[in-house]
């Protein structure tokens, strides 16, 4: 059995001059890092970890941005053997005291020894702290110690355990920061194993380029771990210049003979539709041999569309990929097969949406074009399974379950989420979807979370803020996502109860709660829509019923909705 | 000239971005601070003013600390237009 640290070492001994991350960043040169640079720098952290009594399997919480020091600091805690979490960075949309109270929870659950930040940031998240709490040590980035070359046989994560917790991965929220999925070495080792092996992926050639944040799941480990743990060369760029700049993966790829990427769906859209060509002259995209579309629905259009765009710069039909993914499985379940296209089915939609029930459309029928996601991967197993947990018969949708040998160990500090998560040994998903023909589509969500744009939201959170706004009635709004075609994702909305029946003050209303729930969430919500009282349905205990809510909305806005 | 340019940007950005139509935005609100235009819509609303007016807006301007009003951003293009 292998370590991360095991597989850092060998790639240290083979070859230290070999490159392992070139980080983009507008405005600048790129900056490589070989093996040897990257490792230099990380046993910076790694010593500076050990002068601040950090023990190994202790958790540090890194809040970086995309760039060195965070790249460093990750791989400072792998060789350090604490288990490093990467929080999100304060964006200027988030209000600072959200942030500081999301900091705070974490802090409470999760129960980091130290936190490592930029000396800009410092006091931002010393008042985040509270007296006792876990946290021991704030470290600075320019009090690291320099880079020097690691000697592995000093170094404590060499003696952690393939069973050992290697690292935590939140999503996002309110909620998802009280969530940390605690995985291991050997969990991820085994993912890595198995997905590169469907990937075909070689060292030699394969080149990943990713504009992914590194604190969300498809990031870290498809467009972070697997290829420095493989020695992949790999080529990022960070988020916030890529949303601005779409333009700039494919001239990375182009530029870098890139072979692999990983995108939401939304992302096929958006770069079809905001790439300018003038910003592609003499890019060549006929190296990318897999584009893989990952962590929210899967749609045949937004390939369509991307392939429309991109095919005059090279890009070939075949590269479009896809693959149903989570954090709690490592990452892939399933991965299209890459010496084809996916699979994809055209259904009866009225039998789809009432029966969830898949059939072959009869003439003259409305149609839904599902897209596969894929075969499962040789180490998972796959059921799909019905409300009492029984299998459903295949082309039936029912609630997606899995077990493998790359399930995370728990929610970290969560026993009693963790045993809610599981049935016998199976993980309950949450997702809905159905087998054919050995591939899984994947159909919608029983939980109530919202995705846009890859990113998980839970409506919760955003239904907490916009019950904290002058004028809402407090437990009288509901929030939920509604797909939109252009976009290629999700967009959420947001119904208040108000007692208000004037228009215009109804419009302030809705702008403070697009305000409030914006800066306290990062969240952008598309659609504010206030009503009277008594619009928002209860469950008989109360509960929000969010999607006889939803339903109600899309009938009063005539839209037809799919999911 | 610029109370023109001014209009024809909040008319975009109310009926194409917040999908509000009818919704007023004072040309000294703040756009992005304020979350009113998410990181996801920039880009549209660069590409509409660069196409309408006829000058060019770098991805990196696209910051609050380039514009955040409808004043701001009218003046932007103002300098460019020269």
């Amino acid at each position: 059995m292998t370590t991360f640290n095991d597989l850092l070492r060998g790639h240290y001994a083979a070859d230290p001059h070999r490159a392992a991350v070139v980080l983009q960043h507008a405005g600048q040169d790129d900056e490589t890092l070989t093996y040897g640079g990257l490792l230099a720098a990380a046993n910076g952290y790694a010593q500076t970890y050990a002068e601040n009594g950090l023990q190994p399997g202790e958790v540090v919480v890194l809040i970086l941005q995309h760039g060195r020091e965070l790249v460093a600091a990750f791989w400072g805690a792998v060789l350090h053997g604490a288990i490093p979490s990467i929080m999100p960075f304060l964006t200027e949309k988030l209000s600072p005291e959200r942030y500081r109270a999301d900091l705070a929870s974490l802090v409470s659950i999760t129960k980091p020894v130290a936190i490592v930040t930029y000396p800009e940031f410092e006091s931002e998240v010393r008042s985040a702290l509270t007296e006792g709490d876990s946290v021991r040590r704030v470290i600075i980035t320019d009090q690291v110690a320099p880079a020097s070359p690691p000697d592995f046989s000093l170094l404590p994560g060499s003696r952690r355990s393939p069973a050992d917790i290697v690292l935590l991965q939140h999503s996002s929220g309110t909620t998802g920061l009280q969530k940390g999925v605690a995985l291991s070495h050997e969990a991820v080792i085994n993912q890595l194993t198995a997905y590169s092996q469907v990937l075909n992926i070689d060292s030699a050639s394969d080149v990943i380029v990713s504009w992914l944040p590194l604190y969300h799941d498809m990031g870290l480990i498809a467009a972070f771990l697997m290829p420095v743990l493989l020695g992949v060369p790999l080529v990022i760029q960070s988020p916030f210049d890529w949303v601005r700049a779409p333009y700039r993966l494919m001239q990375a790829v182009s530029k870098y003979k890139g072979t692999l990427s990983w995108l939401p769906n939304f992302a096929y859209n958006f770069s079809a539709q905001r790439v300018r060509p003038r910003d592609m002259d003499g890019v060549d995209l006929s190296t990318w041999r897999a584009i893989v579309n990952c962590s929210e629905p899967v749609r045949f259009e937004s390939h369509q569309a991307f392939f429309e765009k991109f095919q005059p710069y090279g890009l070939k039909w075949e590269s479009l990929q896809t693959s149903y993914a989570m954090a709690e499985n490592v990452f892939a379940v399933t991965q299209s097969p890459l010496n084809g296209s996916p699979a994809t089915e055209e259904i009866d939609r009225i039998a789809f949406i009432h029966e969830r029930m898949i059939r072959p459309v009869t003439d003259g029928r409305p149609v839904v074009k599902m897209m596969s996601s894929g075969h499962v991967l040789s180490n998972t197993r796959v059921r799909v399974v019905d409300e009492h947990r029984r299998d459903v018969p295949e082309r039936t949708v029912g609630e997606v379950a899995l077990r493998s040998d790359c399930m995370l160990t728990g929610y970290y500090n969560r026993p009693d989420i963790t045993k809610k998560a599981f049935h016998d040994g199976w993980y309950l998903t949450g997702d809905y979807g159905y087998l054919s023909n050995g591939e899984l589509y994947v159909t919608g969500r029983k939980k109530d979370m919202i995705i846009v744009g890859g990113k998980n939201i839970y409506p919760q959170d955003l239904e907490a803020l916009a019950s904290e706004v002058d004028g809402v009635h407090n437990g009288r709004t509901v929030a939920f996502g509604i797909y939109d075609e252009r976009q290629g994702t999700e967009e959420v909305v947001i119904v208040a109860e108000a007692d208000t029946a004037d228009p215009v003050e109804q419009q302030h209303i809705a702008d403070a709660v697009r305000q409030h729930v914006t800066k306290n969430s990062a969240v952008a919500l598309r659609f504010v829509h206030i009503v009277g009282p008594k619009w928002v349905l209860k469950t008989s205990s109360g509960k929000v019923a969010r999607s006889a809510n939803k339903e109600k909305y899309l009938e009063e806005q005539g839209i037809n909705g799919m999911d | 000239m610029t109370i023109d340019m001014i209009a024809s940007i909040a008319t975009f950005i109310a009926a194409q971005i917040l999908k509000q139509p009818n919704r007023v935005i004072r040309s000294d609100e703040s756009l992005i601070s304020s979350g009113l235009i998410d990181s996801f819509s920039l880009m549209d609303l660069a590409l509409f003013v660069e196409d309408t007016f006829g000058v060019r807006i770098e991805d990196t301007e696209l910051t609050a600390d380039t514009f955040d009003t409808l004043d701001q951003l009218a003046a932007l293009v103002q300098s460019r237009q020269k």
